[in-house]
């Protein structure tokens, strides 16, 4: 079978391609012992089907970050049959560069240019014969939003498949041609595959080649030894990137003819003064992000039953029970829908429970107020969930985030992060696994461990069920406000513990960041959807095995005494043992004290193996509870929960501040494990979240139930400042004194 | 005229002369195109003093002060 890889820059269209040419075939996967992620489709229209492999969008093959490195080892020892290498024709200067690398490979190449819809838009021209002829391989034109010419561009694959290339490198011309041929003639000598590629890296000093082909980067050496040149001196990297650019501009640049420009700025150009200004840029920023938050989650929109009395009669009789939407106001969006799911799946646990009417009591049990109840109740944020993941993508693909990156910088950069470790930490809204996985894109590894450590604090949309489901329990009317406070309580420990770290444990340099501002586009909505999809289509299998799974682990050991027999009480149960035994360890955080405390430490336990997990826990075991009290009724279980246990506001809080900051879900952990490996660091992580959402959770608390210990603590805080302080001031006078002297 | 990067007031335009600084940074100013004979312009300042943003070979950049320190440019009167 026929085999391509997809290669070019980020934001060349590369995606879209994907998408249009392997639709509904295409899978996620990752690539080996990195967390790079790697696509992989098929096209279907040739006559034989094609396995299309997209390699992640990179600059260059340099050895710098996970990315050029996996696209290097894919196109080297995995040899697809071609490449397709995909060029954004209104920047095509840039792009070309990769090209000139990818050509010194003996793969058959065959070059996409892309959005040549964009460059007839402005009224440019881009010769893609003389291209063809300049380069040597086929250029096809295309547009990938479109879906125009794809079709061509397969079968110019498929016919330069099996054809013969002779690699090129721009160094032909240069005065280290010489080098070059013999470096290459004697690595193909001995078998080696590609040797113009490896020659032009090993002149280049790359650190990947020289350890991989020890005698022929001797001999390189040699060769290189004396050989001085006038502009770079004994810099033979910048001498390869010189030749790489002047051959673009000498050479290729020819075939673009650029049209007298009548407006000076484009339309990308105008939208980026105001989205970037000094004085707006900020506040539009945290404007936005207010306004995705609202849609998704307030319950009286635009505050419009507030400010102007605006309600709508009728709701009940469709959302009770079980609804968080509240009497009077028009909910947003997200409310709305979740209101109708929460709708479709009460009836069917009515249903179920009507149908197993004469059932014995522990299958209904099983069923109605197990897997059902449990399964249903993390269901029913997913509209809420997929609405934000909407929301972040459209940003993403618009070329806000850039922006985003570009306006925060010099905040991150006092944490010893950079704007573009803010990419990371804001997909960790959506969910840590990701974002934890996207901090493979820092090339720095402190910067990535911090950002490691901080993601799970930017709170998942697994933990926002959390918030609002006691909101609405507890809180009621001030849902948007608690869930607003809960995120932001997330993001303050995240500065504090970055500050606290970059003074003590993660001192040193800063990360680079130098990064490309892409033109705004408009967001397709295609590759919008099948985003969401994918996260959607994740969420739903999480709930129905692992969440379900433990679900009904979590009914039976609420429902069965040790010896498996079930039980009336739930205070006979085994959970009840279980969660007695350890709640002490939680007195000081305040949630665990009292008759029911042990259901909130359970709860908070069973968070650990997935976020969603506390809701459905507090929901099975509110049942049970609900059973004992006499509050149940028409209120929801987690409702009856917070009533019966009588738990203060303080702890509510705490508990809250305890699932927002301990340790993530399992998933989470394993991308946490995947990044930091099994070492040091990994462990330090679990410790880091376990520590601080432990002492966070403590101070919330104590200090909200017995104001006067915020004095101690600011005592304690003032101290350990003080002494952090003044060890980095001494760490920084000892060497200095030691010059003085010297 | 010989000026650092950094020093380029919005609207400037210069022309690359040298690019310095260790491995990994100069590698990454090479391979998005900051090489000696680009020409390059200053666009603007984020709203908090820092990164800069530049023109350079057809696209928008980013790079932090720091980073355009390394960058010597040569601006034509």
């Amino acid at each position: 079978m026929l085999k391509l890889a997809l290669a070019g820059n980020p934001n060349c269209g590369k995606t879209t391609l994907f998408n249009a040419l392997t639709g509904s075939t295409a899978y996620v996967g990752n690539w080996p012992g990195v967390t790079v992620e790697k696509r992989e489709g098929k096209y279907k229209k040739l006559g034989e089907t094609v396995d299309i492999v997209d390699l992640p969008g990179i600059y260059s093959l340099s050895p710098y970050s996970p990315e050029e490195v996996v696209s290097r080892n894919f196109l080297l020892d995995e040899k697809p049959d071609v490449i397709i290498n995909i060029i954004d024709a209104t920047n095509l200067e840039r792009n070309l560069y990769l090209t000139t690398q990818i050509l010194e490979t003996d793969i058959p190449v065959v070059i996409a240019l892309n959005m040549m819809d964009e460059v007839e838009r402005m009224g440019d021209k881009v010769d893609a014969q003389l291209l063809s002829r300049k380069l040597n391989v086929p250029v096809v034109e295309i547009s990938a939003l479109k879906g125009k010419n794809i079709h061509e561009l397969m079968k110019a694959a498929k016919a330069a498949a099996g054809s013969k290339r002779e690699a090129y490198t721009v160094l032909e011309k240069s005065e280290l041609a010489p080098i070059a041929e013999k470096a290459a003639k004697l690595l193909s000598e001995s078998d080696i595959s590609d040797p113009l590629f490896h020659a032009v890296k090993l002149i280049e000093g790359d650190e990947l080649e020289v350890k991989a082909h020890k005698e022929a980067a001797k001999e390189v050496a040699e060769l290189k030894e004396g050989h001085t040149s006038e502009l770079f001196g004994d810099d033979f990297e910048a001498f390869v990137a010189d030749a790489r650019y002047r051959y673009i501009t000498e050479e290729l640049s020819c075939a673009v003819t650029k049209a007298e420009r009548k407006e000076k700025l484009t339309r990308s150009d105008k939208i980026d003064k105001v989205l970037t200004s000094r004085i707006w840029g900020i506040p539009i920023f945290i404007a936005m992000m207010f306004l995705i938050f609202h849609v998704t989650f307030a319950e009286d929109f635009l505050y419009l039953n507030a400010l102007y009395g605006v309600q709508v009669q009728g709701w009940e009789q469709w959302w009770e029970p079980g609804s968080y939407v509240i009497d009077g106001g028009i909910p947003s969006p997200g409310v709305l829908l979740q209101s109708c799911l929460v709708w479709c799946t009460d009836s069917l646990s009515a249903l179920a429970a009507s149908g197993l009417a004469n059932a014995p009591a522990w299958v209904s049990s099983l069923i109605c107020d197990g897997v059902l109840a449990g399964v249903f109740s993390v269901l029913s944020f997913l509209p809420q969930i997929a609405l934000l993941f909407l929301f972040l993508s459209i940003l993403e693909d618009s070329g806000y985030m850039a922006r985003v990156a570009f306006i925060m910088d010099r905040i991150f950069r006092k944490f010893g992060l950079s704007g573009k470790s803010f990419l990371p930490l804001l997909m960790g809204f959506g969910c840590s696994v990701p974002a934890i996985m996207a901090s493979r894109t820092l090339e720095h590894d402190q910067e990535r461990r911090m950002t490691i450590y901080m993601t799970p604090w930017f709170s998942c949309t697994a933990k926002m069920p959390i918030y609002t489901a006691i909101a609405a329990a507890v809180f009621v009317g001030n849902d948007d406000l608690v869930v607003f406070g809960m995120y932001l309580l997330g993001i303050v420990c995240a500065i504090l513990g970055a500050l606290l770290l970059r003074n003590t444990l993660f001192r040193g340099q800063t990360a680079p960041f130098i990064m490309e501002l892409p033109a705004y586009h408009l967001p397709q909505a295609k590759s919008l959807f099948i985003h969401l999809w994918d996260k959607v289509k994740k969420y739903v299998i999480r709930a129905a095995t692992i969440i379900a799974a433990s679900t009904i682990v979590i009914w039976f050991v609420s429902n069965f005494n040790w010896s498996y027999h079930m039980v009336d009480s739930i205070e006979d149960s085994i959970v009840h043992d279980l969660g007695s035994v350890i709640s002490w360890v939680f007195y000081p955080l305040g949630f665990a004290i009292g008759e029911y405390g042990w259901v909130f430490v359970v709860a908070a336990l069973t968070g650990l193996i997935a976020k969603e997990e506390v809701v459905s826990t507090m929901t099975v075991l509110g049942i049970a509870i609900g059973a004992l009290g006499a509050e149940a009724g028409e209120t929801t279980a987690i409702e009856a929960l917070f009533t019966v246990s009588g738990i203060t506001t303080p702890a509510v809080i705490a508990f809250m501040a305890f699932n927002l900051l301990a340790i993530p879900c399992f998933a989470a952990v394993g991308a946490a494990r995947a990044e930091l490996g099994k070492g040091r660091s990994f462990k330090g992580a679990l410790l880091w979240w376990t520590a601080s959402a432990y002492i966070v959770s403590m101070m919330i608390y104590l200090i909200g139930s017995f104001w006067w210990t915020a004095f101690i603590f600011a005592v304690i805080i003032a101290a350990a400042v003080t002494l952090i302080v003044l060890w980095n001031k001494g760490k920084l006078k000892l060497p200095g004194k030691k010059q003085k002297k010297a | 005229m010989e000026k650092i990067l950094k020093e380029l007031k919005p609207g400037e335009q210069g022309v690359v002369k040298r690019v310095g600084g260790d491995g990994a940074v100069k590698r990454r100013l090479f391979d998005m195109g900051v090489t000696p004979g680009a020409p390059v312009k200053m666009r603007k300042v984020a709203p908090l003093g820092d990164p800069i943003e530049v023109t350079l070979r057809g696209y928008e950049l980013t790079l932090r002060k720091a980073e355009a320190e390394n960058v010597t440019v040569v601006i034509s009167e």
